[in-house]
């Protein structure tokens, strides 16, 4: 059984009078432990593959499950639980939280655990190290770099140890060297880890580094 | 708590914002506690009033005085135990700007009468052996700068002319809702510089048991109603509290006030907590992607309206508290013991938990309410 | 200049936060314009029940009409003065009066209140500028007694036809006068040949009388005050009623200058995080502003205009909220004369007028700060 198993699904959207189709019928399986690139033209609903993976948003019809959960069935409150404890996601625009400290932030998902003050302190500086910034732990948001700040919520996302990682463009706003670190990065994770990384991106180079290259145009998957 | 630096991370990010909202909300509860306690100071002065003593005026009006032969008349009505009585002098002192009341009393029975007007042995006997003499408050000698020894000289309003006295002892409220800034001298002198025969003002009674008065009421009105000086009966805490209602509803002025004072700080506390989530609605966002619930977001939120109201009040009414006491404020006389009452403190506090809620709660929920979807694309 | 348009846009885009703040302010100009309200319907009472061309005459050394007594000789002696105007019949005009304060029960609220029982003469409605509303004056030589019109509906007994007791003796209720609103309004009248016997005996309390000239008063004066005879205080009758107001009026004018700048400073607060807040949010619009060559003084105008312009809104509407309390009648203690008095609150233009100013003051503490640095933001820090 794959990890994740999308059947079925039709999503759409309604906007003003205008419904605009999504999906009509998608159907895709993610292997456990692979490292997925799914590229795409804007608008040919990658985020939004995204947003039904990380239980953000509902399909119109059909399921998605994740691990032997179906995602598209929950509760909100039960789907909040879920996502702490199942899901990694990496934006963009990094989305730090500026008040707090890179050791703060990637203990935000953590303070949702059981963990004790010391375990989580643990499990932070491990994270950073990981993505190479055992020695940023103090340092707001404001005093790292692009590539920095990307990498500590890379962190974040996996400091949980959950069983997708989800990226949204984690390389769109970063020069060139820094989206290479974090690919290797990446790389690192999927092949030292064992991390099942799920990533959309337009940047071929970045595809590359994948295990595996899905092509999405208009709501239609191709290899 | 394990968000608990979450929240004060969110306090620091506008740090003025914050200080403002939370010395907003001090004013606030520092002004709620000073109105509420000039009406519970207000109330308390006819608290210090004894159950057991009765107050009897002309039926007419205060300023009618009674016949003397009522003294001996009141003293056969069962139940009662002592008599004494004063009048109301009315004089002016200086220029008039330093306010304060003057009673002619019988020096013997009065003070037997009102024990919490306490005198030294020896300023007592020498008050008592002194026609002229005069038993002043202690705050009245530190007000005016009066010493012991002292003479003072008052001009007469009812009973003309200028009257000079000589201070012989200073008295101390054991009660603190006492007036401790009266000026009381013997009657006697009174009635002997006064070209007519003075008659008592008013006679107190002493009363076996308080649970006489009703009855003892009735009976003193009956004996006198038909009589050229009927009179009006009544505990001495209704005859105080009659005073307290001249000043007309201060009650209902102050509370009004009040409660304008607390709806134009909502006003300013609630405005800095909808600006400050609205300009994080896409953390919020991003705290549920991480898996943060819609309650526990909702929680956030209202935990730093609470924080921030909570601090307020804490530094308002404690101000307030410290501030009156420190400072042994008494409204310039017309308030003797003035407090910030235990009750005031716990309304005051409960006015802050209303302010925290009604401030928090539009953003509160609407921050639980985010769909995560829109509010990303807004950031994205 | 910036546009102003610009401005009134950017508050219409944040109709809520302005209206907060606003609000913020208008309670507190509303507690402003009521307190003084208060204290200026208290203060006209007393102030209208004189007029400049009366003259009160109390014994010396009295302070207020309570604590003075005069005899009828003294009385008799006094209305010979030339000086006092005639009535269309002739008679001077002058008004020996008897004044004592009574018990009478209350309709609202149990228990008793003070009110000043007045004993005048025929010629004290004129003299004191009072007018039937209903019924008909009382008749010399009867127990019969008109009131002012504020007292019937707070006193029981007080209606016409009623019979109220006091002084062991009935008194009917035969008419109902007005006093432009005067604290004659609070009194009760009768004849005071009727009152003396029943009251404090052969003696008046104050001798009104209406001036010829009222530019004659210093003559008046100087010439009853001289008298050996009289031993007498002459005053205008105007300024002895002021005189009664400024104790109240002082207190209440200085509560309201205290509650309401302690009000104020939360309300400044509230346009300071408004200003702060809608400063840092267009801070990309201001650095456009200055590449484009608006100096920063227009920067500075253009935010404490935006300021002001919410408080004034506040301010208005502060105004607009105490305006129906403009007429309520109310009563406190004249404690000149430990009676009560009935009064209404007046909102005056005035005292509106000093509501949005200090709302507009209030606006422009509020954002100088926040202006300030709009004025001297960097711009190329700010296009970053």
């Amino acid at each position: 059984m794959a990890l994740v198993e999308i059947r079925n699904v039709h999503k759409s959207f309604q906007r003003d009078t205008q419904v605009i189709e999504v999906f009509e019928n998608l159907t895709l399986d993610v292997q456990d432990k692979s490292f997925t690139a799914l590229m795409g033209p804007s608008g040919s609903g990658k985020s939004t593959l995204l947003n039904l993976l990380a239980g953000l948003d509902r399909p119109t019809s059909g399921t998605i499950t994740v691990a032997g959960a179906q995602v598209n069935a929950m509760t909100p409150s039960a789907l909040a639980a879920w996502r702490a404890r199942h899901i990694g996601f990496v934006f963009q625009s990094y989305n730090l939280l500026p008040v707090l400290t890179a050791f703060q932030n990637v203990e935000l998902p953590l303070l949702l655990t059981r963990l004790s003050k010391k375990e989580r302190d643990e499990r932070v500086r491990i994270a950073l190290g990981v993505v190479g910034l055992g020695d940023r732990l103090e340092h707001y948001p404001r005093q790292l770099s692009g590539g920095q700040e990307q990498r500590v919520a890379i962190a974040r996302a996996i400091v949980s140890d959950p069983t997708l990682t989800l990226l949204d463009e984690p390389t769109g706003q970063l020069d060139k060297r820094s989206a290479e670190e974090v690919l290797t990065l990446l790389q690192r994770l999927n092949t030292e880890l064992h991390k099942t990384i799920i990533m959309v991106t337009h940047d071929a180079h970045a595809a590359e580094k994948a295990s595996q290259v899905l092509h999405l145009e208009k709501g239609v998957l191709a290899p | 708590m394990n968000l608990l630096p979450l929240v004060l991370a969110n306090l620091r990010r506008h740090r003025l914002r914050t200080l403002l909202t939370v010395l907003g909300v001090a004013l606030a509860t520092f002004l709620f506690a000073s109105l509420r306690s000039v009406v519970t100071t207000l109330n308390a002065g006819s608290e210090v009033a004894s159950a057991s003593r009765m107050v009897v005026t002309h039926a007419t009006a205060l300023v009618f005085p009674l016949p003397m032969s009522y003294r001996e008349r009141l003293k056969t009505v069962p139940g009662v135990e002592a008599v004494t009585w004063a009048n109301w002098f009315g004089g002016q002192y200086g220029d008039g700007k330093l306010f304060f009341a003057q009673f002619a009393i019988d020096p013997e029975s009065y003070l037997a009468m009102y024990p919490e007007i306490s005198v030294p042995a020896d300023q007592r006997a020498a008050f008592l052996a002194e026609r002229s003499a005069a038993l002043v408050g202690k705050g009245l000698m530190e007000k005016a700068g009066w010493h012991l020894g002292q003479n003072v000289t008052i001009r007469g309003t009812i009973f003309p002319g200028d009257w000079t006295f000589t201070i012989r002892a200073v008295y101390t409220p054991t009660v603190r809702a006492l007036d401790d800034r009266s000026f009381m001298f013997q009657y006697a002198y009174l009635d002997e510089r006064t070209e007519h025969r003075v008659t008592p003002g008013w006679y107190v009674l002493q009363l076996r048991d308080a649970g006489l008065a009703p009855t003892v009421a009735q009976t003193i009105d009956e004996t006198f109603r038909n009589s050229s000086a009927p009179t009006k009966t009544g505990t001495e805490k209704a005859f105080n509290q009659g005073f307290v209602t001249m000043w007309g509803n201060v009650q209902f002025l102050m509370n009004s006030i009040g409660m304008a004072v607390v709806f134009a700080i909502l006003m300013v506390t609630a405005n800095a907590m909808m600006m400050t989530a609205r300009e994080r609605t896409g953390e919020v966002a991003v705290l549920k992607t991480i898996g943060f619930t819609d309650r526990t977001l909702f929680g956030l939120v209202m935990a730093e309206a609470g924080l921030v109201t909570l601090t307020g009040a804490v530094l308002g009414l404690g101000g307030a508290k410290l501030l009156y006491a420190g400072t042994a404020f008494n409204g310039f006389g017309m308030l003797p013991g003035f407090d910030v009452t235990a009750g005031t403190l716990a309304i005051g506090f409960g006015v802050a938990l209303l302010l925290a809620v009604a401030s928090g709660l539009v953003p509160a929920l609407r921050a639980a309410r985010l769909s995560i979807v829109q509010a990303l694309r807004h950031v994205e | 200049m910036i546009p102003f348009a610009y401005n009134l846009r950017s508050i219409a885009q944040r109709p809520v936060s302005t209206t907060m703040t606003a609000l913020g302010v208008a309670l507190v100009v509303a507690v402003f314009v009521a307190m003084l309200a208060l204290a200026h319907g208290f203060r006209a009472a007393l102030v209208k029940t004189g007029s400049p061309d009366n003259v009160i005459v109390l014994r010396r050394g009295a302070d207020s009409e309570m604590s003075s007594g005069l005899s009828r000789d003294n009385a008799r002696l006094i209305a010979t003065d030339p000086r006092i105007a005639s009535g269309v019949d002739g008679r001077p005009l002058v008004s020996p009066e008897v004044y004592v304060v009574i018990n009478v029960p209350r309709v609202v609220g149990a228990g008793l209140s003070n009110v000043v029982a007045r004993g005048v003469n025929a010629e004290a409605f004129t003299v004191r500028h009072t007018h039937l509303v209903a019924g008909r004056w009382f008749q010399s030589g009867r127990s019969e007694i008109v009131v002012g019109k504020k007292v019937a509906p707070r006193f029981a007994h007080t209606a016409i036809g009623d019979t109220l007791r006091f002084a062991n003796r009935d008194w009917v209720v035969v008419g109902q006068f007005e006093a432009g609103g005067s604290a004659l309004e609070s009194e009760i009248w009768g004849e005071n040949e009727q009152f003396m016997p029943v009251f404090r005996g052969d003696v008046f309390q104050s001798v009104i009388f209406r001036l010829r000239d009222p530019a004659a008063f210093d003559d008046v004066k100087r010439a009853l005050e001289g008298d050996q005879r009289l031993q007498v205080q002459v005053q205008r009758e105007s300024a002895f009623y002021a005189g009664q107001s400024t104790i109240l009026t002082g207190v209440l004018t200085a509560l309201a200058m205290m509650i309401t700048s302690i009000m104020a400073v939360g309300a400044v607060f509230g346009a300071v995080n408004t200003m702060y807040a809608a400063v840092s949010s267009r801070t990309p619009e201001i650095a456009v502003l200055l590449t484009l060559g608006f100096p920063p003084r227009s920067v500075l105008a253009s935010f404490l205009a935006e300021s002001a312009l919410i408080a004034i809104l506040g301010g208005v509407a502060g105004g607009l909220l105490a305006l129906p309390i403009n007429g309520i009648v109310t009563s406190t203690t004249n404690w000149n004369s430990f009676s009560e008095v009935s009064f209404a609150f007046r909102v005056t233009p005035d005292l509106l007028l000093g509501g949005v100013v200090f709302a507009l003051v209030m606006g422009l503490v509020g954002g100088f700060f926040p202006a300030w640095r709009a004025a001297r933001l960097q711009v190329v820090q700010a296009l970053r």
